[in-house]
């Protein structure tokens, strides 16, 4: 349909986001027998074209001889009001094919705040908003990304949603999906969807039968006996099987994170609390350093990208970092590659690492130390003293960096008005730092308010209120008012009010989602359409309490939206984890400690790929103690019973 | 270090003509590097690539006639072929985009920004009628003044770019439509087709003049840029890049565009 849209972008902005044409792009071939995917991130181009996880299954996909995949991304309001005046649906980006004509529309969900889009997207590709309603020749919706981790809000809406890893389960659908249209597709939508149900990892919610005992969410059951009870996460053995993306799509036009993305590990096992990227992904898997250049090395020259991000949570705890930065500048030959690590803790940053970075072009620096007191960061399992951030920071500015950025959270559980203080005293600190080093250094404070989401040990922490984040962030406000090199950035704590809602939500919260979106409510990431007065009178409209989804403290009997669905990890290490972090008691890293039986490796009979054996060098890596001063051994910080051995 | 300085002529069609300014000049600083061109970095905190590029070309427009100047290195530079490095420059860029001509240019000439003075395009306005165009290009080519209304720092002025137009041919060989060449005058402010179509609207009987500049609708214009001149001090005019430079022209990539459209119908 490209000559239908064709004459429609002289009227929009930015329209560049919806030609494709991208290096990288692949043509597919669509054929009846194949399974054509239209692989969409519900946001703009801009914001969704980097997503390493669709590109990922974007090629593996094409690389099949019974797939075909292209992508989509939601338009922004100017040209949806214009497709939707000339009667033009949804349409992929590789070919300007309209979305209709698509087996699955699958989404990727980043982020709870997108949902309202994923309605809006479904209902621009000319489909019923509602599962139910949709008909046998309607394409299938999926879904797969960190939020499929309690898809329940979504649950009327989608047709299936993958948890986990994608790498197999996208071959695995497939296969289900062609194997049913050759058939002559034996029972309609719902027979492929009874089938799609046993595909290990794939949820299908309509074959779910959820009861409630009035406000209170009593059982979500099978409803045949061969869908499985509880669908247990999707995880790959070895990264070393996925060197994926391949083939980097190289956009046109500016987009976020505009650059060489090499993933270099999946998984994290820091143990972070509030973390659930950390706890879903479990356990580390590493790819192989050797991999690892050649995949930097063959980005490079194939996309004209003069800037790496080696990609991970934490990611300088990846075996031998230094190594693989050092490496990196040396292989490109000249000093005009810039390296970057979007992700990175203070205590594996050194000035070894520091000044690996810096011999190329320098980047930003963000550090996450998440919480101003070492008591706080004992609660949330970041175990990082304020000695272990002043030597980063320190490394840093002796390094030649004049400006970063820290992150914080605020409303974590147990925390104090001192404890949010001691974030601007940090701050304070870190400027004080840099001046020995450069006239006028800057710290960037960001804070966000905490949102607790399923699968953490937080998952049953009451949210603090609008107002109590509001004030929190108005204390740290009124003291850097006058601090010199300190500016404070804050996340819109109304947008942690509708996340939270939909992070934790049953059911029963589509109907808000639904509402939002048909008054109006579309890409509600973006702060200049976000609007909490459409969120509080959706859920008022639908009857929804959203103080009892939102701000209530769970207890460990009560059922859980997302208890049918698994990502390994044992309920109750995750309540155990929950007393801990009310006692202040951190947890080691795994992957260098002997094992919890968190469920995460045990469950599934995968287990870590770490290269090395031991911590990167530097900072107290979570002992509190400072080694770089004399201590030697790592000493063990608690002695904490293994919970769920008896399993 | 001081590098030779190359120019470059290229060709924008298709869908990559939906493209910026800016993401050209960024297209560009990556097809450098996979070509490996070794283009000279500024010196400084973050060191820029030296790549300069001429009047920005309208998003959505087409062009046979972009240009931009690269420094590069010296010593590589003695040892280049032109038509060598013009094969190499297109592969490496996306589709629609093509490399028509590269030339090392001495370094006191000026930049394209100062030294270009107009531009001819083709101008494709879709529905319009051939012989009201005809009598209003007559009109306006004997007008004292064209009045135009433009955003300027995001204020709205009134501007007469009689002066800068300096030449309109009326073709009526389109499909519904009009075809017209026209040259228009760079400086001291570029003078678009939009404006010229606005400008060239037919006034109803007893319209104050104030009122008849009508915007023709965007999507009713294709533009393509055919040339860019320079006028010597003799007071000649040339190209930035002589066509004679230009070899055996490929004609716009309309094919490969086609062909990526037509694997979207149907199933
Ligand atoms: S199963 Fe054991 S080793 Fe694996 S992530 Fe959990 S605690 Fe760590």
């Amino acid at each position: 349909m490209w000559h239908q849209l064709e004459p429609l972008l002289p009227q929009v902005s930015k329209p560049a986001r919806y030609i494709g044409a991208e290096d990288g792009m692949r043509v597919p071939r669509h054929a009846p027998g194949v399974v054509s995917w239209l692989l969409t991130y519900p946001d703009t181009y801009e914001i969704g074209l980097p997503n390493q996880g669709l590109q990922i299954l974007y090629e593996i996909l094409n690389e099949r001889p019974d797939a075909a995949a292209e992508r989509a991304y939601a338009p922004w309001g100017d040209l949806e009001a214009l497709m939707r005046a000339e009667g033009l649906p949804l349409f992929s980006l590789d070919t300007h094919r309209p979305a209709p004509l698509f087996d699955v529309i699958a989404f990727n969900l980043s982020a709870e705040l997108v949902y309202t889009n994923v309605l809006n997207c479904i209902d621009l590709a000319g489909v019923a908003v509602r599962a139910a309603s949709r008909s046998d020749s309607d394409p299938l919706i999926g879904a797969g990304g960190h939020c499929t981790y309690n898809p329940e809000p979504l649950a009327d809406f989608l047709d299936f949603a993958v948890l986990g890893d994608g790498e197999e389960a996208v071959g695995d659908i497939t296969a289900v999906l062609a194997d049913w249209k050759a058939s002559g597709r034996p029972g309609g939508r719902n027979g492929v969807l009874r089938a799609l149900a046993r595909v290990p990892g794939t949820y299908v919610p309509s074959m779910y039968e959820v009861t409630y005992d009035g406000a209170r969410l009593v059982a979500v059951e099978p409803r045949h006996p061969d869908v499985p009870a509880v669908v247990e996460k999707r995880t790959v053995a070895d990264l070393a099987d996925w060197p994926y993306p391949k083939q980097q799509l190289v956009p046109l036009t500016e987009v976020v994170h505009d650059r060489l993305n090499v993933e270099v590990f999946r998984g994290c096992t820091r143990g972070c609390r509030f973390c659930q990227a950390g706890m879903i992904t479990r356990p580390v898997r590493e790819r192989p350093a050797e991999q690892v250049r050649t995949m930097v090395a063959e980005g490079l020259r194939r996309t004209g990208y003069d800037e790496v991000a080696l990609t991970s949570l934490s990611t300088a705890d990846f075996s031998g970092i230094e190594r693989v930065v050092a490496d990196t500048v040396d292989d490109a030959g000249c000093s005009q590659v810039s390296v970057s690590l979007p992700s990175l803790r203070v205590d594996a940053f050194t000035v070894g690492l520091a000044a690996q970075i810096q011999r190329a072009r320098r980047t930003g620096l963000t550090f996450a130390p998440e919480a101003g007191t070492w008591r706080m960061r004992q609660v949330i399992n970041k175990l990082i003293t304020n000695d272990d951030l002043y030597s980063a920071v320190e490394s840093a500015y002796s390094q030649g960096w004049r400006r970063m950025k820290l992150y914080f959270l605020t409303g974590l559980p147990t925390e104090t008005d001192p404890d949010t203080l001691a974030i601007a005293e940090l701050a304070r600190n870190c400027v004080a730092l840099g001046r020995a080093h450069t006239r006028s250094p800057s710290v960037t404070v960001s804070v966000g308010g905490f949102v607790p989401k399923p699968f953490t040990p937080f998952q049953w922490f009451g949210q603090n209120t609008l107002v109590e984040l509001r004030r929190k962030v108005g204390l740290l406000r009124d003291d850097l008012r006058r601090t010199k090199g300190v500016q404070l950035k804050w996340h819109d704590p109304a947008a942690s009010l509708a996340e939270g809602l939909a992070s934790r939500g049953d059911r029963r919260v589509g109907d808000v989602i639904e509402h939002v979106w048909r008054h109006g409510g579309t890409f509600q990431e973006w702060s200049e359409h976000f609007d909490l007065d459409r969120w509080q009178s959706a859920a008022e409209a639908c009857g929804v309490d959203i103080d009892a989804y939102v701000h209530r403290h769970r207890t460990f009997d009560e059922v859980l939206p997302w208890d049918h669905l698994s990502a390994g990890l044992h309920k109750d290490f995750l309540w155990q984890d929950w007393r801990d972090a009310l006692d202040e008691v951190g947890l080691e890293d795994c992957r260098w400690t002997p094992c919890y039986d968190c469920g995460a490796c045990t469950g599934y009979g995968v287990e870590h790929v770490v290269a090395s054996a031991v911590p990167p060098a530097g900072g107290s890596q979570g002992t509190g103690v400072d080694l770089s001063r004399g201590a030697e051994i790592p000493v063990r910080l608690l002695e904490r019973p293994l919970v769920g051995a008896a399993r | 270090m001081t590098g030779t300085r190359i120019r470059v002529r290229f060709a924008k069609h298709g869908k990559v003509r939906f493209t910026s300014h800016r993401d050209v000049a960024r297209i560009w600083e990556r097809s450098l590097r996979r070509a490996a061109v070794p283009v000279v970095y500024s010196a400084g905190f973050s060191p820029r690539p030296k790549i300069a590029f001429g009047l920005a070309l309208p998003t959505g427009y087409s062009s046979d006639a972009e240009y931009l100047d690269a420094e590069v290195d010296p010593a590589w530079a003695a040892g280049i072929d032109n038509e060598r490095l013009v094969g190499a420059l297109t592969a490496s860029l996306p589709t629609g985009m093509t490399t028509l001509a590269a030339a090392e240019i001495a370094s006191g000439e000026p930049s394209l920004q100062h030294a270009v003075t107009s531009c001819t395009w083709r101008i494709d306005a879709a529905g319009a009628d051939a012989t009201e165009a005809s009598e209003a290009v007559s009109r306006a080519m004997d007008a004292g003044e064209l009045l135009v209304q433009r955003e300027r720092k995001g204020r709205l002025t009134i501007d007469d770019i009689r002066p800068a137009v300096h030449a309109v041919e009326v073709q009526a060989n389109i499909t519904d439509g009009v075809r017209l060449i026209a040259e228009l005058a760079t400086q001291p402010r570029a003078v678009r087709p939009a404006e010229l179509l606005a400008s060239l609207r037919p006034p109803p009987g007893g319209r104050a003049a104030g009122e008849r500049f009508v915007p023709v609708p965007p999507s009713l214009l294709r533009a393509c840029r055919l040339h860019q001149w320079i006028t010597t001090d003799a007071g000649e005019r040339r190209e930035p890049l002589a066509v004679s430079e230009l070899g055996e022209r490929r004609e716009p990539p309309a094919v490969s565009e086609a062909s990526v459209v037509g694997a979207g119908v149907g199933p």
